[in-house]
């Protein structure tokens, strides 16, 4: 089938798709980054971070019609106001949510995931019951239509990139967060030793809390960006749930490298091979690949070896 | 390097590292069949991370475990467990939801396969072998309440129980009295002079008299390394050992 | 959390034959057979929570896959109903006369090779029992040995689940896509869209279902049952006294999912359809609330939250439907918080111990009525 195409159209092609695949890497990289940092460090399946990412589109579709119908000349820049918005909104329900729910549900692993499932039901029927149905899109500010010439036939949208800018700045943000302030010091302590850290004075409740509300606040701009390639729907969080959680498990759960680089090669191969197949048969090789690999390295790819 | 000998158990030049840290490194033991070895050693000397080698918990990086002149090295732990290693942990490690008589007949060293389980009869032996197990560990009187509502001391004796209705070759305890009473002390003392007849025993231990009380000949680990060996006096006797441990 | 092991076993008993007489006799003399087909529905979910009851509540895995191993014993009854109503006779409109009409849609012109094998009933029996129990094996084979488990092992099945989904939609040529499997008629001349032939399947449901909790407690009975009590409580001390986990989890999975598969076959024969809604992950994860909800240690538990979820749902979408995904997200979540032993632990730990207090009192000081 290569041979129907010239040399030249097969790298665009190639250079569409890896670029197409960069995007769904933006959305499964700022999904994972939330589940991985609650997975990882509370060993809590959120089976509802999808519908926190969902509470972020809507809330940035709220935004983008506030400022429509009170500040139209001010649209340019709505997304940053409803990006801190969907951070608040989402990261504060996963506060209230870890204080009713999660914190009860610690030595319960398995619990927590049929919890937290049973939570993304309600707020499905919740967000339909708000806001119908139907799917929902948000208007592009100006500056975000249209697309790069990249050279050749290849071209490059704004939206895509300014998506991709922004999952770069986030993942920055987290890592230094993680690796610099005495909140991510306290994170990494309480994972290496709960009950040392415990001991050490660090309230690790209240770091439980924190990770939680901010996994979910990421989740929450995961959603904002969303909302700028594609539609919202009620039920749209569920159909990225299993993906991310590959991710996540594929990626090593403790390792925030680890996140980055699964992401990336997950969305790349699902995005080339969509070219040469279906989507849906794309999608399964993706998937049995990753529970493959699974099965030959349990423990993710960046992982240390740590004494028992 | 000793290839064919009477030892029970050989390990020879044993090292393991965790990510660059070197928890066990160059380490030579060995036991003799009927022999009674005590561990002693500071705080992260490597003792536990021995008995985890040994019994395949933990992998080493390089070196031999012999077993009765077997390589176990590459075995998995209920494999080792069904070459006769025992091993008991250093916090009760029991089936807290089964009651005692299923955690001992659990024990028993037979129908170890899904089948043998599924098709499993608990034939008068068994059933005897049990309430034998039970009189010797004093639970004789709770084998039908849950392992659960026991006591720390007789958890600790339902463990020895286990193993000793396993009956290993070697058996290996990872500080036997550790957060026991002076009462329970005593009668674990008597409980393990019953437990060590006929078999080769490891013992890792912190309390000196408990030692002294038992031991044959004694080892001391520092910093993964055997730093001295040798009968109880002597050891004691040591400078350096002194000077690491003993001493203060 | 201890469970009175040897005391329930008694009650086990009877709670069987409890369920025995509400199924084959009580509910059948009650209800017409519209009501009926739709309870012998819902107890082909039950055959799924009674292997969750094994695999999840005894041995501690928690498989959010189970609607695959259900939908492939339905599917391959489906294939052969399909290829019995299939005749050329019946076909001789399609371009290519005597095979499922949904190929013929879809432009193939020949048998797949897989699908031969369903021409013949026996073979397609096995394959109900066969290909779900080989593929649990392959699974809990990689897994298992490797130690991967609790939350890890969900989400692979979890994903597992998707894929088959995706599958089954994406090659219609093969599968019937999304519609699935539909327009049954006849098992080997046998019309099964009859009331009498519902009855009798309904009947045949009941019995491979009281078949299946009796076997399940054969097994939870033995020693192995104690072994899986074991695994689930210190998987790593089981190794300590000789026995492999991998093989116990493996075949407590291979079991779960071949009831759950002749479930699915009751399914596709009780409902005369099979589609890929009842694989994908929400029906799979359907199957562990059916199961939460009774009691995830209890069989009986397991059939009656079958029974009593599924009979809401359909109560609930009758009437209000936007109401029933906030019923099931609060079920999940009130489970799992108040009541993590479910019905049955309700029932065994708070409504017996009250009943057996009266008696002893009743018993003790016959004279006197207990004060209220």
């Amino acid at each position: 089938m290569l041979s129907e195409y010239s040399l030249g159209d097969l790298g665009a092609i190639f250079a569409m798709q890896a670029f197409a695949g960069l995007i769904l890497f933006s959305v499964y990289l700022l999904m994972a980054l939330g589940l991985a940092i609650i997975f990882g460090q509370m060993n809590v399946i959120n089976m509802a971070h999808g519908e926190f990412m969902i509470l972020g589109a809507y809330a940035t579709y709220l935004c983008s019609h506030i400022f429509q119908t009170y500040a139209p000349g001010l649209y340019g820049g709505y997304f940053f106001v409803a990006m801190v918005f969907a951070f608040l909104l989402s990261g504060g329900l996963g506060l209230l949510v870890e204080w009713l729910l999660i914190r009860h549900l610690y030595t319960r692993p398995l619990d927590t995931l049929l919890a937290t499932w049973g939570l993304s039901l309600i707020l499905q029927q919740s967000f339909r019951s708000i806001f119908g149905a139907r799917e929902v899109g948000v208007e592009l500010p100006g500056w975000m239509m249209g697309s790069l010439p990249l050279g050749g036939a290849v071209e490059v949208q704004i939206n895509g990139l300014f998506v991709m800018a922004l999952t770069l700045f986030i993942t920055g943000m987290v890592a230094l967060l993680l690796f610099r302030s005495r909140w991510g010091l306290h994170v990494r302590a309480v994972l290496s030793n709960r009950v040392m850290a415990d001991a050490a004075g660090i309230n690790t409740q209240r770091v439980d809390r924190l990770t939680f509300g901010l996994g979910c606040g990421i989740a929450g701009i995961a959603g904002a960006a969303f909302t700028m390639i594609g539609s919202t729907g009620p039920t749209a969080g569920q159909l990225y749930i299993v993906d991310t959680f590959l991710v996540v498990v594929f990626g090593g759960a403790q390792s925030l490298l680890g996140t980055v680089f699964s992401a990336l090669s997950i969305s790349q191969s699902q995005s080339v091979m969509e070219f040469f197949m279906s989507g849906s048969m794309a999608k399964v090789i993706t998937l049995l690949f990753v529970i493959g690999l699974l099965m030959l390295r349990p423990q993710g790819l960046f992982v240390l070896k740590i004494r028992r | 390097m000793s290839n064919n000998t009477d030892f029970l158990l050989a390990l020879e030049n044993v090292s393991v590292s965790f990510d660059g840290f070197k928890a066990v490194s160059d380490l030579n033991l060995y036991i003799e069949k009927g022999e009674l070895r005590v561990i002693i050693g500071p705080n992260g000397a490597g003792k536990t991370t021995v008995l985890d080698l040994i019994c395949g918990r933990t992998r080493l990086s390089s070196g031999s475990i012999k077993f009765n002149n077997r390589e176990i090295t590459r075995h998995s732990e209920q494999d080792i467990v069904k070459l006769g290693i025992g091993r008991k942990f250093q916090t009760p490690s029991i089936y807290e939801d089964l009651t005692v008589f299923e955690n001992l007949e659990i024990s028993f060293p037979r129908g170890r396969s899904v089948t043998g389980a599924l098709f499993w009869k608990r034939t008068r032996e068994i059933t005897e072998q049990v309430h034998l197990t039970a009189q010797t560990i004093f639970l004789e009187k709770l084998l039908d309440s849950p392992a659960g509502l026991l006591s720390h001391g007789q958890k600790q004796w339902l463990e020895i129980g286990m193993l000793l209705i396993q009956d290993p070759e070697l058996l290996m305890l990872d500080e036997p009295v550790a957060g026991m009473s002076v009462a329970e002390r005593a009668k674990t003392a008597e409980l393990l002079n019953v437990v060590i007849r006929n078999r080769s025993v490891i013992v890792i231990e912190h309390d000196m008299k408990f030692v002294e009380s038992i031991a044959h000949r004694v080892t001391v680990l520092h910093q993964g390394k055997v730093l001295a060996e040798g009968r109880m006096d002597a050891i004691q006797a040591n400078p350096e050992v002194r000077e690491v441990y003993l001493g203060h | 959390m201890y469970e009175a092991l040897t005391n329930d076993r008694k009650l086990e008993l009877i709670g069987i034959a409890a369920i025995a007489l509400l199924i084959v006799v009580a509910l059948p003399l009650s209800l017409d057979i519209f009501r009926l087909n739709l309870i012998g529905k819902y107890l082909t979910y039950a055959f799924v929570a009674v292997g969750l009851v094994l695999c999840w509540g005894h041995t501690g895995i928690l498989s959010l896959g189970q609607g695959v191993f259900f939908g492939l014993g339905g599917y391959c009854i489906a294939m052969y109903l399909k290829l019995e109503a299939s005749t050329p006779e019946a076909t001789s409109i399609q371009s290519t006369p005597g095979i499922p009409d949904f190929m013929d849609w879809n432009q193939l012109t020949a048998l797949p090779f897989f699908w031969v094998p369903f021409k013949s009933l026996p073979l397609a029996l096995t394959a109900v029992i066969l290909v779900p129990t080989l593929i649990a094996f392959i699974l809990g084979y990689a897994l298992f040995k490797r130690r991967v488990g609790g939350v890890y092992f969900a989400i692979i099945t979890q994903a597992l689940a998707a894929v088959l989904t995706i599958l089954i939609i994406g090659r219609q040529d093969f599968t019937g896509g999304i519609n699935g499997i539909t327009d049954l008629r006849t098992l080997m001349g046998w019309d099964i869209r009859t009331d009498s032939a519902k009855y009798i399947l309904y009947f045949v449901c009941c019995f491979l279902l009281l078949g299946s909790m009796l076997l399940a407690r054969q097994v939870v009975s033995s020693k192995l049952g104690r072994i899986l009590i074991a695994v689930r409580d210190k998987e790593e001390r089981v190794r300590f006294s000789g026995y492999d986990p991998a093989h116990f989890k493996i075949f407590v999975f291979c079991l779960a999912s071949a009831i759950a598969a002749v479930g699915g076959a009751m399914f596709t024969l009780q409902v005369g359809f099979m589609s890929p809604s009842f694989i994908g992950i929400v029906p799979s994860i359907e199957m562990v609330i059916l199961c939460a909800v009774g009691g995830r240690h209890s069989l009986i538990g397991a059939v009656a939250g079958a029974l009593l979820v599924n009979w809401g749902k359909t109560l609930f979408s009758e009437s209000f439907p936007e109401l029933w995904l906030f019923a099931m997200g609060g079920l999940f979540i009130g489970v799992v918080l108040a009541f993590p032993r479910g019905l049955a632990g309700l029932f065994t730990d708070q409504l017996l111990p009250l009943f057996q207090r009266r008696l002893a009192v009743k018993q003790a000081d016959p004279t006197t009525v207990p004060a209220e």
